[in-house]
């Protein structure tokens, strides 16, 4: 890591910058915009996701027919591919009730604080505490496995 | 060709304020994790930088595990901000406007230094306690709307189509049933 490319950094920061924008231009910053496509009283929503998974849906598609490793990092060119289990079920509920009840996400949470929305800081605490919660429960659970492991 | 009047009328109803600000931020969106894609062969997610962050903090296994993307996952989070309220003092402020860019009436505008902010209407303790469900959820899950919803559907990943298909379904009753509670804004 300590021999990263010297525009790897400069690089992540301008992919984000064009992220935030296009979540800010795409109004899901505002979770009110959320709410209402939840509510089926706007349904733009999914041109935002779907728009974005296509577009990326692309260079995931062509770039490992062009290029075997990425330039800034030696990475090979993957899809993003996660094992299924039921945690994605379990997780994916939760997920839904907390984005259903707030109509914020990650992404559009961090992008709505640079629109100006200081209330959002509640859902970022929410989200720090959440993520901290299942993070020390599922530690102390991998803990307490391999320790009855080595005691076999 | 004359337009059809009842698709008229059901474009204005389900859709009020257009589609192109959403095609448009969509688009943005994909291009810019096709960016960092290109460079870096990073798929990259906003909610792991929930974990990551955390491991400056706590030794917990499980956000120790991403020690070594939790910089780059601040740099990303802080472009995210930034880039946000560049569009802030751009569209929102009116200083650039575009048939492309609806306004819209949600929540509440102020200006500071010449920018326009805006601030939501939505109760704290909605944001509160949808943001911990949030981050347990994404967290357990194995992704977000970015994530899985990004960069997973864009894998055509069956772990990830499942993922949304989940959140999307239960986002969709739980809002209902909120707002059936009369639960408003």
């Amino acid at each position: 890591m300590s021999n990263r490319h010297p525009l790897f950094k400069p690089l992540i920061f301008v992919g984000g910058l064009v992220f935030g924008f296009g979540l800010g231009f795409s109004h899901m910053a505002r979770p009110e915009v959320v709410v209402n496509f939840l509510l089926f009283e706007d349904l733009g929503l999914p041109f935002v996701m779907f728009g974005a998974a296509i577009v990326s849906g692309i260079a995931f598609a062509l770039l490992p027919r062009i290029r075997e490793t990425a330039p800034l990092t030696g990475n090979r060119y993957e899809r993003r591919l996660k094992p299924f289990d039921r945690n994605v079920l379990i997780g994916g509920a939760i997920f839904g009730v907390g984005w259903g009840l707030s109509g914020i996400c990650p992404g559009a949470a961090y992008a709505s604080l640079g629109v100006g929305n200081i209330t959002i800081l509640w859902a970022l605490a929410g989200m720090f505490l959440g993520a901290y919660a299942q993070g020390y429960w599922r530690s102390s659970r991998a803990e307490r496995d391999s320790t009855a492991v080595n005691a076999d | 060709m004359v337009p059809d009047p009842v698709l008229l009328q059901a474009a204005a109803d389900f859709f009020p304020n257009g589609i192109s600000r959403y095609a448009v931020g969509g688009l943005l969106v994909g291009l810019g994790t096709v960016l960092i894609y290109v460079g870096t062969g990073i798929p990259a997610g906003a909610s792991t930088f929930l974990e990551s962050t955390l491991s400056y903090v706590s030794d917990q296994s499980r956000f120790q595990q991403y020690v070594a993307s939790r910089d780059w996952r601040v740099l990303f989070t802080a472009g995210i901000i930034l880039g946000a309220l560049a569009f802030a003092a751009t569209f929102q402020s009116g200083l650039i406007t575009s048939p492309l860019y609806e306004p819209g009436t949600t929540g509440q505008l102020y200006e500071v230094a010449g920018v326009t902010l805006w601030t939501t209407d939505i109760q704290p303790w909605r944001l509160f306690l949808g943001g911990i469900l949030v981050g347990i959820g994404t967290r357990v899950g194995k992704g977000c709307t970015s994530g899985h919803g990004v960069c997973g559907v864009g894998s055509a990943s069956k772990t990830s189509l499942v993922g949304v298909l989940t959140f999307l379904t239960v986002a969709i009753g739980t809002a209902q049933v909120v707002a059936a509670l009369g639960v408003s804004p």
